[in-house]
């Protein structure tokens, strides 16, 4: 899709930019790369009224155009690097009308960019609400642009907004908002000079930023640090001024059109509220609380849907079965694709949940306050209160929460909770312990409300948070800091959910999930089929034979002969071959070579055991039964003594297994992209490996 | 006095900065001279601190707020 004019959403984080990008775009987006670097680029498209096409480019929210983290550090980028194809035509800057003085500083920085500017005030119905009148004709005319008062959320002007962006000149018009060239007038003019740069704050911000900024040629680098070396130029003692010049400018500019009620003080709503969630005893009770609520309902919420799931593609392998003719083919198909396909759709339902319940717990703004009761917790085992939300993140996926760790500005903060995020326990291993729980932990209630296997679970997650902070603690001593660690985070007020955002996320997070996982699990899955179904030289062939011989069919029923021949097979193909290599290996943890297969398979993600278990046992079984992975595994039996192969020590050790190792080639390639470095993905993926293979160990010998 | 020793529920004026990297990164969250500062609560543990200022609410960690000098 080609767009006529690309427009970028700018604005402080908690202002409702995602709300409009959204109101804009409607499901019309997408998610992709900025150039050269690996922060998430949303874009979507919106229809103008004049027929145009305009695409919509929602940039990280920041307060300042001056990067304090990682994530902030695209901002600049996109809207000064003249080479970028995302570079926009026209900004969107997304003010919250309730909080305008601090949301204009990075409106005064980005105008005097003398990019083309719109005003999208949003959030006037709270601004009215706590006795704050605009002037919105006043503010607009003063600073020379246009001004669209909007409710993102309730989606009122959103029409007059796309019609003033169609309107939006080509050339900026706003007002100059301080004099920049006073700040460090010969610095400016020579930079404007050699670069050829005529805007005074492009020469300013170019001083300030110029070390990391991709798009300058290191020649280019080196000599503007070499004119900062000629005039003196302190980074810092720039900004401050430059910042006070701004404020300065703010303040005259809402002494004119802003009026405040000077309301009784009343107390507000958010205030209230903090005062119950960041209570001393309470605030802590009821953060587990809800985490403990966020288990039990990802178990309780799930199993009917997920019941369905199962249901239906067990009606699926019947139907292939029946109509296609029996053969290679069919079994690929039904044993191979469809096994391997059931046992990881049934999780759709957890996965979704999970992720609605983290996406109402950063809209609403308590995660921002977990984060403040967290941090000197945190702190003490060499975390930051920010690395709280990549953690909790973990929970669903270790890879946006490694992503995500951008925002905490102190290096080796982020390095660390880097290092551990990967042991909390994701949605990829929420298939493997519920199948492994269902199998050794009876379905009772105990103390009334509790559910055990919903207990089990809930250990399992206590257990890799537990193991995360005490990784972390080891790592505090171990790395050595870069710059000093700071905690300055905005508060925002309790706002409601927005519930389509929150479908919407259930719904990307699913889809990404089928996608991501089906893709692997198909290809695993024929793999794996390929590799059970075919021996090495003609040992097969060798089988069939064995079983012809009058010994063999004479005293077997057709049933039990058919198993036999299935189960010898397996144990002579490829796989069985495999498995029995490394059988000798992890024999101390209690495995056999067939879990040893599904080891193999799930190296690259975790979740692909239970569809290898499924698959394996397909292959293993009675062809002509149909059973959900959870019986075909319960009916499994060790091939050597007969007793059932998955006891609870067997597994309790393959649960400890998958809580440590890193079985995750996604995350082993996120950390690589946040760090740049092959040594801290190598390091978190031998430090994992060792903790699980002794605690597996342990677990075993100590239950067996 | 610094804004560490201010007690919950009190007001208090900036006056300035004892460190210039961390009064960059205040005054860009709109934490500079002249502004008034409330102490809103405290985090369970002790640290860190909540204040109202610039009509929001600000998390600071009290050694980043020992930084800022009332008047």
């Amino acid at each position: 899709m080609k767009a006529d004019i690309r427009v970028a959403l700018v604005g402080n984080p908690n202002t409702g930019k995602s709300t409009l990008f959204n109101a804009l775009t409607g499901l019309n987006q997408k998610i992709g790369n900025f150039p050269g670097v690996t922060v998430d680029k949303k874009t979507g498209f919106c229809d103008l009224p004049d027929g145009r096409k305009a695409e919509i480019i929602d940039l990280p929210g920041t307060y300042s155009l001056y990067p304090k983290s990682k994530d902030e550090s695209i901002v600049f980028s996109v809207l000064a690097d003249q080479t970028n194809t995302a570079r926009p035509d026209l900004v969107v800057i997304i003010l919250d009308a309730s909080n305008l003085k601090r949301n204009l500083l990075l409106y005064t920085q980005v105008a005097d960019l003398k990019i083309p500017v719109v005003v999208a005030l949003n959030m006037m119905d709270l601004a009215t609400r706590s006795g704050i009148t605009i002037d919105i004709d006043a503010f607009a005319k003063k600073l020379n642009v246009p001004v669209v008062p909007i409710s993102a959320r309730k989606l009122q002007g959103i029409d007059q907004l796309k019609q003033t962006i169609s309107y939006a000149n080509k050339l900026s018009l706003q007002e100059d908002t301080i004099d920049v060239r006073s700040l460090a007038p010969q610095l400016i003019a020579q930079i404007g000079e050699e670069m050829r740069v005529d805007n005074p704050y492009y020469a300013l911000q170019l001083a300030h930023q110029h070390e990391h900024l991709t798009f300058l040629t290191p020649q280019q680098s080196d000599r503007i640090e070499e004119l900062e070396q000629v005039h003196a130029f302190h980074s810092q003692k720039a900004q401050a001024a430059e910042t006070i010049a701004r404020y300065n400018f703010i303040n005259d500019l809402l002494y004119d059109t802003v009026t405040k009620k000077e309301t009784a003080h009343e107390e507000s709503w958010s205030n209230r509220i903090d005062k119950v969630l960041t209570h001393k005893v309470f605030g802590f009770v009821i953060f587990f609380a809800i985490l403990m609520f966020m288990f039990q309902a990802i178990f309780a919420w799930s199993a009917y849907p997920m019941e369905l799931i199962e249901s239906l593609f067990v009606w699926l392998e019947a139907t292939v079965k029946n109509i296609l003719p029996a053969g290679p083919l069919t079994s690929l198909l039904a044993d191979g694709i469809l096994a391997g396909l059931s046992g990881v759709m049934v999780f759709i339902p957890q996965i979704a949940i999970l992720f609605a319940f983290i996406s109402i717990l950063e809209d609403t703004g308590y995660m921002a306050r977990v984060t403040f009761m967290m941090d000197k917790l945190m702190r003490k085992v060499g975390l930051n209160g920010k690395s709280v939300v990549p953690l909790i993140g973990g929970f669903a996926c270790a890879v946006p929460s490694i992503m995500s760790t951008r925002t905490i500005e102190n290096w080796k903060d982020r390095m660390i909770t880097i290092m551990v995020t990967p042991l909390v326990t994701c949605s990829a291993r929420l298939p493997v312990y519920t199948l492994l729980i269902a199998l050794v932990v009876p379905h009772r209630t105990v103390w009334g409300v509790f559910n055990l296997q919903g207990l089990a679970l809930t250990g399992m997650y206590l257990l890799s948070l537990v193991s995360a902070i005490v990784v972390a603690f080891v790592l505090k001593y171990i790395l050595k800091a870069r710059d000093r660690g700071y905690f300055i985070m905005e508060l925002p007020v309790y706002r409601m959910p927005r519930w389509n955002n929150v479908a919407l996320t259930m719904y990307d997070r699913a889809k990404a999930f089928v996608i991501q996982a089906g893709k692997i699990i198909i290809s695993v899955s024929i793999i794996l089929w390929v590799l059970a179904s075919y021996g090495p030289g003609n040992r097969f062939e060798q089988i069939d034979q064995k079983y012809q011989q009058p010994q063999y069919t004479k005293t077997l029923k057709p049933d039990e002969l058919d198993r036999r021949i299935a189960s010898e097979k397996l144990e002579n193909s490829y796989a069985g071959v495999l498995g029995h290599t490394i059988e000798p290996a992890i024999r101390p943890l209690g495995y056999d070579w067939k879990i040893g297969i599904a080891l193999i398979t799930s190296f690259f993600a975790r979740e692909v055991f239970v569809g290898t278990m499924a698959t394996i046992y397909s292959v293993d079984g009675d062809a002509d039964r149909i059973d959900s992975v959870e019986q075909k595994m319960h009916n499994a039996r060790n091939s050597e003594t007969g007793q059932p192969a998955f006891t609870l020590a067997v597994a309790l050790s393959l649960m400890m297994f998958y809580a440590f190792a890193m079985q995750c080639a996604s995350t082993v390639a996120v950390v690589y992209r946040e760090t740049k470095d092959w040594r801290w993905p190598a390091a978190q993926f031998a430090y994992m490996t060792v903790l699980a293979y002794s605690i597996a160990f342990i677990t075993y010998q100590v239950l067996k | 006095m610094k804004l560490s020793q201010l007690k919950v529920g009190k007001k208090g004026i900036v006056k300035g900065f004892t460190d210039l990297e961390m009064s960059v990164k205040l005054m860009e969250m709109g934490c500079l001279p002249g502004e008034e500062v409330t102490v809103e609560r405290v985090a369970p543990l002790g640290d860190p601190i909540a204040i109202n200022v610039s009509g929001y609410q600000l998390s600071l960690r009290k050694r980043e707020a020992s930084t800022i000098i009332l008047l």
